[in-house]
């Protein structure tokens, strides 16, 4: 059973100042399975997976990757992770295909005929037609980005892959393209991934679990299915998006 | 009774001193990282020919347009101030010293520091706010390597040459001015120059230029890196970076020149 944990998180603690951020995280996400973290804005859920990938350093806790402590040494593992950023994050200065193949040029050092080859190739696969691939990314709308970034995710066939708010700012059939473009390409490749986001209906359709994050803590977890018969206050109210309820906003 | 005064003065500071301490340490230890990863392997070769290109290339005009005209104005006001007592001749003494000396590697700084100081410190600031060093180093690529030191290299090495270019430029204003307005020989004016040539003078020059291309690029990147909220914190990092360059470089120039001449 140990032995299927992809991640395990303990007791992760992270404050800005006198802000407590994360109050005791406590969570596991076995291999290839799909979890999907959802809260409010503000509590947290970027750090956690700011943390995770050492991004942030946390206050205090334990972060295993395959059964390895990551804190403080996250160099090598970055190697098999693969993120889409909430707004892309993509390099300005470079083409479309740079920024996909940019794992490739630069820490494996294919020649950059071979790599726009493979970059081509990984944004058909996103549904991109080739001649997207000489272009800026100023020149693409917020869903291209978005699928521009997922193809630099996975171009290097992570075994992790971190997807933050990945329809954040999109319309809701473009939602659903990007949506099943995460199921496909993690499923392909086989590989495990943390979802953070606040949009229900693309975290039903990703999810192979939900936790939710509130004041924190992991307040609640468990599939689709049983999200929808919890009887939780939390839950109820965050998927319901009812402005009554327990968690209070600060207006 | 001391120790209560001392106490007494770091209260009146309080906070302010506490930030400033805390950004000085701050700077000091992105100075050794940035040092570091400048001198460690791998080099991005790449990036740093495109620095020395924005950085050297595309500062010569402005570079040639400042020493020009301040080595034409030290012409005419040394000539103006002298000519009384009879000394036109230190014309072309006084423009070379104050040209290679000071003017250049200064004023050249102060330009490029208003041009590129604040670009690197905008792009960095812009990277830093749309996640893309985040997603640099989730590439497993260090930003200190990557983005920084091809910055730090191009701006030691490439303000020195920008340098030596503004001192003939600078010179060659000096020699317009006395032979076509002050009427000099021109073959004396020329064998003037020569004959008061000194490496001293041209090496400290280049050594002001090398640590001011140094400052440059340093104050552009830490402050881009630091940047945060948005389009005001990009513009603010804009600004801290060229006011701080900028007052570096002046105090630098200070303590090199001290070094350099002072008996």
């Amino acid at each position: 059973m140990e032995n299927d944990i992809k991640i395990s998180i303990k007791d992760l603690h992270k404050s800005f100042g006198r802000k407590k951020v994360l109050d005791g995280v406590n969570l596991d996400i076995k291999k290839g399975e799909s979890l999907v973290v959802i809260g409010g804005s503000g509590t947290g859920k970027s750090v956690l997976i700011k943390c995770i990938q050492g991004l942030l350093m946390p206050d205090f806790g334990s972060i295993q990757i395959d059964g390895q402590e990551t804190i403080g040494k996250t160099q090598n593992l970055h190697l098999k992770m693969g993120m889409l950023f909430q707004g892309g994050a993509l390099f300005d200065s470079l083409s479309v295909w740079e920024n996909v193949a940019f794992s490739l040029l630069e820490n494996k050092h294919t020649p950059r005929n071979e790599a726009k080859v493979e970059a081509v190739r990984v944004l058909r696969q996103v549904g991109l037609a080739p001649d997207v691939a000489d272009l800026y990314p100023s020149e693409l709308s917020g869903g291209m980005q978005k699928r521009v970034g997922l193809a630099r995710a996975i171009i290097t066939n992570p075994e992790i892959i971190f997807f933050d708010e990945p329809t954040t700012g999109l319309d809701p059939i473009m939602s659903d393209v990007i949506n099943d473009l995460i199921i496909e390409s993690a499923k392909g490749l086989g590989a495990t991934t943390l979802t953070i986001t606040h949009d229900m209906a693309s975290a039903r359709k990703i999810a192979d679990r939900i936790a939710m994050l509130y004041q924190g803590k992991i307040i609640w977890q468990g599939t689709v299915k049983e999200m929808d018969k919890t009887d939780n206050p939390y839950v109820l109210q965050f998927i319901k998006g009812s402005a009554k309820g327990p968690i209070k906003v600060e207006i | 009774m001391l120790l209560k005064q001392i106490e007494q003065f770091l209260r009146t500071l309080g906070r302010p001193l506490v930030k400033f301490l805390i950004s000085l340490g701050q700077l000091t230890l992105f100075i050794i990282k940035s040092i570091y990863h400048a001198v460690m392997p791998p080099f991005y070769i790449k990036n740093f020919f495109g620095q020395v290109l924005d950085i050297g290339f595309y500062s010569l005009p402005v570079v040639g347009l400042t020493t020009v005209f301040a080595g034409m104005v030290i012409a005419l006001q040394t000539y103006s101030g002298f000519s009384s007592i009879g000394a036109e001749k230190a014309v072309a003494n006084v423009v070379l010293i104050s040209v290679t000396r000071e003017l250049a590697p200064v004023l050249s700084a102060l330009m490029v520091a208003g041009r590129i100081g604040a670009a690197m410190a905008a792009e960095i600031g812009t990277m830093k706010v749309t996640e893309q060093i985040d997603a640099l180093i989730t590439l497993s690529t260090n930003p200190f390597k990557y983005l920084f030191a091809p910055r730090l290299w191009a701006g030691l090495l490439v303000l020195p040459v920008l340098v030596l270019f503004g001192d003939v430029i600078g010179i060659f204003g000096g020699y317009v001015v006395g032979v076509y307005k002050l009427g000099f020989n021109p073959a004396n004016y020329i064998n003037a120059t020569i004959e008061n040539l000194e490496a001293v003078g041209i090496i400290s020059g280049l050594t002001k230029a090398a640590v001011f291309g140094f400052i440059i690029a340093l104050m552009g990147c830490y402050n881009g890196y630091k940047s945060k909220g948005g389009a005001q914190g990009v513009g603010e990092a804009t600004t801290n970076a060229v006011v701080s360059a900028s007052i570096l470089i002046l105090i630098f120039n200070y303590i090199i020149t001290e070094i350099f001449f002072a008996r």
